[in-house]
């Protein structure tokens, strides 16, 4: 396969150079600034993350070795974390929450446990779509939710779109995870903010109309079902197809980028990201560490380690995540899935996706 | 044997000897009114859920979301309801009644399933019998169209999964009710003209009524708290809606107004089971034991392929698949974070066990000492969480134990200029206390009837044989309790070590346990990677179970 660049929106050139320059003026910053960044290295910075220990655990040691700074932990599910921060209120322990969802992230703003980092080394290094405008919370790694389907009962050109899949010549033939699951909520939740409600429903209507089989508990399963032909394509986030193929390399599996016209509405991409929690003890720590984990350096890695798309465009891709292709993405903010994510459950459990 | 407690069960009254009676009466009965408000304190806060409603998010409950969920609880409900007896019931009469090629075997084989924790079994018998696993593998050999094989995935496929992981409880009940009923009964019977069908069903059944329906009633409340297995199914109830309205509809009220609903069927169930248990009691005298009958030929191999059609499914062939996936990932999941999941559960559930005993021995002193309506109603209620779905429980204790952190932070820091974080909710407190309240009752029924061996006249005997107080709690008392006790130890222990939701939820920095590390990789699909812990749980499980198989087999009655 030839070699390939993601594009993400045409932002983003204007904001890597605009990123360059703040950062070659932030050098230059007064004694003032300096005050507001430095770090006390012997403060501990605690991290509540909803992102899996495996994944946040390699860089976090890297982080400790390089700076000598301490990091203590606890993962749970998004839900949990957040309603722990919010009950423990200025008592907190925690500095940086952690979470993988736009919808989760857009959450915690909103439930005002975040503060914004008022870090120019951030808005630079993370495109605006995938950040919160107020600075309270930035995307660290992108997934795009992509189509996967049989290689041998369908043509790549027959997915051209997400709505496409509502299509009655896909009756029978398609598989889908749980609503439960926010990567679907969110999907859903962009999909109104693009087509407005009436037309998402009857879109989701339409793919509930032609699922072959009731909807899995996770993506993995649904690509399985995929790939023993009870269903032709299902939809699910790139890096479990990585973690599927890397297991199985036989399947006969692909992935397909819908919504690639000229007028397409790209590839929809989620986030996972971290912001300052509101009663940090240590915002300074953590504004280093949100910092240490956005540049160059550590993109690579923290994207890696789970087969994503690094937020910043001038970092290279995992080797596998390369060879999936380039593709446009969608350029509608994400911070407004978690907004509508409420408006997308309840279409959800409307149209009788389980 | 030790009787399977009930939730909120009428307690034994047996006195206890005098002087136990003479202890201090007050602290005990404090204690007893203690843990009853213990336990209904999660509850009133869920309750007040209903104090703060959402008008948009309850309109989209109630028309949308609520009438599938009471549909899909009542068909669950139903569906392993009748399985649960069915199975219970009938190979509980054929191991009791009659005798057949491995019999002796079966007959405690078959209490194995209760190791076997219901979402273990569901993403191991799912990842057997769906499309891709190895039984329609085997099919595919033979036909290439396998479109007749029944959606493991589907409502049925739930039912009979949950009725393979809960029937032991209707079994276990229902064995030593038939064992105990004796010769008589039944020969009146079959003097009266009854065939084996019909002895089974008008004599032995009706009068095993009150322990076949205290079985049911435990399957039935294990399955509204259930939140494991239908997960992986994605089969909505309750409990997987409780969450569903958290972190979807970002409503924690509305998450604890569908936990009260879920209350209430759980309240209906227990109803239910007082009034089908009935006032009745059946007096089975002393009558010789029943004589088993021998199956010959066909009919003997008919029983018997009854038994392992059940027995393999529910527990064997889940085993080995188990088994096959921890040799296959044992490299990579052996490892220092695996022993560090275990030390916690262990731990967890080591505290859990001793405080829940510690707690039920108070509860079955403070009655014995004096029955009075007040501490009995206590009893009751603090006997209750075990109908209590963990996740209910857990929602109320954090809210709980973090409005009291703040106040005794507040109250610190204001006399002492101390900031003191929080105690309770920050710590494994919160979870300790969550796993006391859920788990009381089981401590409490092998408690219970342990004590109605303490006869009064054990200890005036040894009185009169000059024996002081010390020495009779030491030489009779407690030998006659230890069974019990450690009965009621491994029940809790294994129980923690299940216990999913409430330990999602509350556990502390660091304190991730075995149930946990399940959850997080089934529900990323990561079955394999799911055994070894799974399989730790199975063999965790089997301790009790052997225990019970023991005391069963050496002491049928």
């Amino acid at each position: 396969m030839h070699r390939s660049v993601v594009t993400r929106g045409p932002r983003f050139g204007f904001l890597l150079l605009a990123g360059s320059v703040l950062a070659v003026s932030m050098s230059a910053c007064s004694g003032k600034e300096e005050a507001q960044t430095a770090v006390d290295h012997n403060k501990d910075v605690v991290v509540y993350s909803a992102r899996a220990e495996h994944l946040i655990k390699p860089l976090f040691t890297q982080y400790m070795q390089e700076t000598g700074a301490k990091i203590t932990w606890l993962t749970d599910k998004e839900g949990p974390l957040l309603e722990r921060i919010k009950a423990e209120g200025d008592r907190t322990p925690a500095d940086l929450f952690m979470t993988v969802d736009a919808g989760n992230l857009w959450k915690a703003a909103d439930e005002g446990v975040l503060q914004s980092a008022d870090s120019q080394a951030l808005d630079a290094a993370v495109p605006e779509a995938y950040r919160d405008s107020e600075g309270r919370w930035y995307g660290l790694s992108l997934r795009s939710r992509t189509l996967v389907y049989n290689t041998n009962k369908v043509k790549p050109e027959e997915l051209s779109s997400y709505a496409g899949l509502a299509d009655p010549q896909w009756k029978g033939r398609l598989c889908l995870r749980t609503s439960k699951k926010v990567y679907n909520q969110s999907l859903v939740a962009l999909m109104i903010q693009r087509f407005g409600e009436a037309k998402t429903e009857e879109i989701v209507r339409g793919w509930v109309a032609n699922l072959a089989v009731p909807p899995f508990s996770n993506d993995t399963k649904a690509m399985q079902a995929v790939a023993e032909g009870v269903c032709d394509v299902t939809l699910v986030n790139t890096y479990y197809f990585g973690r599927l193929q890397k297991k199985s390399p036989d399947l006969p599996l692909a992935i397909a980028w819908p919504g690639q016209a000229e007028d397409g509405t790209g590839v929809h991409m989620n986030v996972s990201g971290a912001g300052i929690v509101k009663h940090a003890d240590n915002a300074a720590g953590a504004r280093a560490l949100l910092e240490w984990l956005a540049s160059p350096a550590a993109q690579a890695k923290f994207a890696g380690l789970n087969m994503e798309f690094p937020v910043r465009a001038d970092v290279a891709l995992d080797p596998v995540v390369a060879r999936w292709g380039s593709f446009k993405a969608d350029t509608l903010r994400v911070a407004d899935a978690g907004r509508l994510q409420p408006q997308a459950v309840m279409l959800m459990d409307r149209a009788g996706w389980k | 044997m030790n009787r399977l407690p009930l939730p909120g069960e009428a307690p034994g009254t047996t006195p206890v000897p005098g002087f136990l009676r003479r202890l201090g009466c007050r602290p005990l009965r404090f204690t007893t009114l203690l843990l009853a408000a213990m336990v209904l304190l999660p509850l009133l806060i869920v309750m007040a859920g209903w104090l703060q409603v959402e008008a948009e998010i309850w309109q989209h409950l109630s028309e949308t979301v609520l009438p599938e969920l009471v549909h899909n609880t009542v068909v669950l409900l139903l569906g392993v309801g009748a399985g649960v007896f069915v199975l219970g019931t009938s190979l509980a009469w054929l191991v009791t009644a009659y005798e057949f090629p491995g019999r002796k075997w079966l007959e405690w084989l078959l209490m194995l399933p209760l190791a076997m924790p219901a979402y273990v079994l569901a993403f191991v018998l799912i990842s057997l019998l769906d499309f891709a696993g190895p039984v329609q593998g085997a099919l595919h050999v033979l036909t290439a169209d396998l479109s007749w094989f029944p959606q493991i995935r589907s409502p049925g496929g739930v039912i009979i999964v949950m009725s393979l992981a809960l029937y032991p409880y209707v079994y276990l009940l229902a064995r030593s009710a038939f064992l105990s009923q004796g010769r008589n009964a039944l020969e009146a019977g079959r003097v009266l003209g009854l065939g084996p069908v019909a002895s089974f069903l008008r004599v032995a059944l009706p009068m095993a009524r009150p322990a076949v329906v205290a079985g049911v009633a435990l399957a039935l409340m294990e399955t509204l708290a259930d939140f494991g297995a239908v997960s992986v199914f994605n089969y909505d109830t309750f409990t997987t809606a409780i969450y569903k309205a958290w972190y979807g509809l970002f409503s924690l009220p509305a998450a604890a107004q569908i936990a009260s609903i879920l209350l209430l069927f759980v309240a209906l169930a227990l109803f239910a089971e007082r009034s089908a248990r009935g006032k009745a009691r059946y007096e089975t005298g002393r009558s010789r034991p029943a004589q088993r009958k021998q199956l010959m030929g066909r009919r003997a191999w008919l029983a018997a392929g009854f038994c392992w059609l059940v027995l393999i499914p529910a527990f064997l062939a889940p085993s080995a698949q188990l088994l096959v996936w921890v040799v296959e990932t044992v490299h990579v999941e052996l490892d220092a974070k695996y022993l560090s999941l275990l030390e916690n559960t262990l731990l967890f559930g080591a505290i859990a066990a001793a405080l829940t005993l510690l707690a039920s021995l108070i509860l079955v002193l403070t009655l014995r000492q004096r029955d009075e309506p007040v501490t009995r109603t206590a009893v009751r209620i603090a006997t209750l969480g075990y109908a209590l779905p963990g996740s209910v429980l857990a929602v109320g204790s954090m809210i709980a134990f973090v409005a009291i952190d703040r106040r005794v932070s507040d109250w610190v820091l204001q006399l002492t200029g101390e900031q003191i974080g929080l105690l309770l909710s920050g710590s494994a407190f919160a979870l300790i206390f969550t796993y006391v309240v859920r788990f009381l009752a089981v401590a409490h029924g092998a408690v219970d009837s342990a004590f109605e061996r303490v006869r009064p006249s054990y200890s005036e005997a040894a009185r009169g044989l000059g024996a002081r107080d010390f020495e009779i709690v030491r030489r009779v008392i407690l030998p006659l309790l230890r069974p019990g006790m450690v009965t009621a130890l491994l029940l809790v222990l294994v129980e923690v070590m299940k216990e999913m939701p409430a330990t999602l939820l509350l556990r502390p920095f660091g304190g991730d346990t075995l149930a946990v590390r399940i959850y997080e990789l089934t529900s990323e699909g990561e079955w394999e990677r799911a055994a070894l812990p799974s399989l730790t749980l199975v063999l965790a499980g089997l301790l009790p179970v052997l225990l019970l198989v023991r005391r069963t087999t050496r002491d049928p009655q």
